[in-house]
């Protein structure tokens, strides 16, 4: 018996060796970590990568912005990715000089559960700032019938509805609330996780989504690509420029588009509040975070390699799974970007 | 002859030998425990320093929670934290006791059987689910149904004051009950089981009634054993993270109403501790799992204590 065991753990650990060696000839192996929200379409593109070129094998952990940043820095996996871009003391706290490249735009969308009004709500950002500030606090306050006339809004009490876990999608939306109310930007101010004024927490999109959907009268935020999978309805807001606009990945290109006519060099940009008729007013570019000097010749090229593709052809994949591609005159300065890294 | 004593002197030394080895070994293993534990309060210590230095005892009494602003205090969580646990204790000990004296002293022996295998299968169920469960038909159940009832003939209570989310302290305490049932109900009955026949035969004999053989006779024999399964199951209320943070609201306010949101300190730590990016935050968060320890290792004494007293004074009535 005990013979037995004994044997086939050897045959294991022979097993394991065979396997480990085996990887370790087949393939380069490049780690990443970082936010949880480009997940799906990093995994998407790393996917179809291995198909295009087999001899390299990416591992992404997303473990959330924070991690990511924190692991990059430690220098412990090869590219990290965040949902917010570093502070000029977090750049300085890395060994070499970190680089930014945005790969793709998601947008944070304003959900709401009033029986009777299914969707079309209209809400002028202000208006959001201030039902987050407790500062409207009926659905039937005239400042939000006026946008909705003829729509039977209840004189009853709002219920928000917030992210009890730290993540970027509440970065870009307290980051939006931050540019439309001075007193939110003074009071509360933005990050992954805040001091909320009032409300309930849910974790994760789907913590509030289910809270919105249980709770008659609330209102909260998730991300644009979980708001339009699950059916939920959604707020259409009246951006800076002064033209409604409703969220969809058409509308996010569109913020992109106008900021990058002020685009600074490093990509670190908040692309919330953007100027233009089109441009949906939360939306965020998501980044992968790596060193501009690779320290192993064969992982950086194979980096490289990949970020090249991933602008040329993985963009065109963004669509089907509701992100925003960059817009044309942004992968023009990615690119150039690219070409910087030395390996 | 010389031959046998030596044969028969290498087997004593082969015995001692083997009594030697095993002895190293445990006592490796027991110190390798002390070692990770005394790891793991450096590391945390160590790491939850900056917040220390900063905050020190305002840390502990200090209500605000802001990120942003960098100013932490832990009060709301502490709080959460402990009323969610005691509360879920209060209801819990008496249903699980209740049980696990059905499955031994009252139910038919094949019922009984039946019933402890249906309380062992709700111990096995990870807590996510009940989370899942809670979020999803608990808390709409809560807010459509029991909080208006409540409200309707109890609202003059502070307790159930206030408007009705579904998640909320209440919706906590209801999860870590009918997470902590099973675990005191497997272990109480075990200890049952445990009290000898001749106990329940002698109180009987004496004319007692079944209830009274169980007043008797049963529950003092099994009180310590049935103090440590709750204290196992305290245990577990304060450390459970997952199923509480789904249902609880996640709002770090201090307020009697059982209908208000609360926050508790494992809660906040898997909420924010992924994306903490300032130092400042994470030792916070640290700080806050420093505290927990603190509290688990005060709670272990005092059940220590109680423990200990308990059996000087049942030591003394059996001299009496």
């Amino acid at each position: 018996m005990l013979k037995n065991v004994r044997k086939s753990l050897l045959a294991l650990a022979i097993m394991a060796a065979a396997a480990v060696a085996g990887q370790a000839s087949a393939a380069t192996l490049i780690n990443g970590a970082g936010a949880t929200f480009p997940y799906p379409i990093y995994s998407k593109w790393f996917s179809e990568y291995a198909k295009v070129d087999p001899s390299v094998k990416f591992n992404y952990q997303s473990i959330g912005s924070g991690g990511g940043i924190k692991q990059i820095t430690a220098q412990t996996i090869d590219f990290g990715a965040s949902d917010a871009f570093l502070s000029d003391a977090q750049l300085k706290a890395a060994p070499g000089k970190l680089i930014h490249i945005p790969t793709v735009m998601g947008a944070v969308v304003v959900t709401y559960n009033i029986p009777g009004v299914s969707k079309g709500l209209k809400l002028k950002v202000e208006d959001v700032a201030d039902i987050f500030l407790g500062r409207i606090t009926k659905w039937n306050d005239p400042r939000i019938a006026d946008d909705n006339k003829g729509v039977n809004l209840p004189n009853q009490p709002i219920v928000v509805v917030h992210r009890s876990d730290g993540s970027g999608t509440t970065n870009i939306f307290t980051d939006f609330l931050s540019g439309v109310s001075s007193e939110w930007s003074s009071k509360v101010g933005k990050g992954t996780s805040v001091k909320w004024p009032l409300g309930l927490g849910g974790k994760g999109n789907e913590g509030v989504a289910g809270q919105v959907k249980n709770t008659r009268y609330s209102i909260g935020y998730v991300e644009l690509a979980y708001a339009f999978e699950n059916k939920l309805p959604y707020a259409t807001l009246k951006n800076k420029s002064g033209s409604w606009v409703e969220p969809s990945i058409k509308s996010t290109s569109a913020a992109a588009a106008a900021a990058a006519k002020h685009m600074p060099a490093d990509f670190r940009v908040s692309l919330v509040n953007q100027p233009g008729k089109d441009a949906y007013p939360i939306a965020g570019f998501t980044w992968l975070l790596v060193y501009e000097q690779q320290k192993d010749k064969v992982k950086g090229k194979k980096l490289v390699e990949f970020l090249n593709w991933e602008l040329a052809k993985g963009q065109k994949m963004a669509g089907a799974l509701l992100y925003a591609p960059l817009p044309e005159n942004v992968q023009k300065m990615v690119a150039k970007t690219i070409k910087a890294i030395k390996y | 002859m010389s031959d046998v004593t030596a044969s028969h002197r290498w087997k004593i030394e082969k015995g001692l030998s083997g009594d030697f080895i095993f002895k190293a070994v445990t006592v490796l293993f027991a110190f390798s425990i002390l070692v990770i534990l005394m790891l793991m309060l450096y590391e945390m210590v160590s790491q939850s320093l900056p917040s220390l230095r900063k905050f020190g005892s305002h840390f502990i009494t200090g209500m605000n929670w802001d990120a942003v602003q960098e100013d932490f205090g832990a009060l709301p969580f502490i709080y959460g934290s402990v009323v969610s646990s005691v509360l879920a204790l209060l209801i819990a000990t008496p249903l699980a006791v209740g049980t696990a004296l059905f499955i031994t002293e009252i139910a038919p022996r094949r019922l009984g059987g039946f019933a402890a295998s249906l309380v062992e299968l709700l111990a096995a169920i990870p807590s996510v689910i009940y989370g899942l469960w809670g979020i999803l038909i608990m808390t709409p159940w809560l807010q459509q149904s029991v909080q208006p009832f409540l409200q309707k003939y109890l609202g003059f209570l502070p307790f159930f004051d206030g408007p009705a989310y579904g998640v909320s302290m209440l919706a906590g305490v209801l999860i870590l009950v009918i997470m902590v049932v099973p675990i005191i109900t497997s272990i109480t009955k075990e200890v049952l089981t445990a009290v000898p026949r001749s106990q329940r035969e002698a109180a009987i004999a004496l004319g007692a009634t079944r209830w009274e053989m169980i007043r008797m006779a049963v529950l003092p024999y099994g009180k310590s054993g049935i103090l440590g399964a709750i204290i196992l199951g305290l245990g577990r209320a304060v450390g459970e993270t997952m199923a509480v943070t789904m249902v609880i609201g996640n709002d770090p306010k201090i307020s009697l109403s059982l209908f208000s949101p609360a926050y508790t300190m494992p809660s906040v730590i898997a909420n924010e501790f992924a994306e903490a990016s300032s130092p400042l935050h994470s030792a916070a968060l640290m700080h806050i799992g420093l505290l927990l320890l603190v509290i688990t290792l005060i709670i272990n004494a005092l059940a220590r204590l109680l423990l200990w007293s308990m059996s000087r004074g049942a030591a003394r009535g059996a001299k009496l």
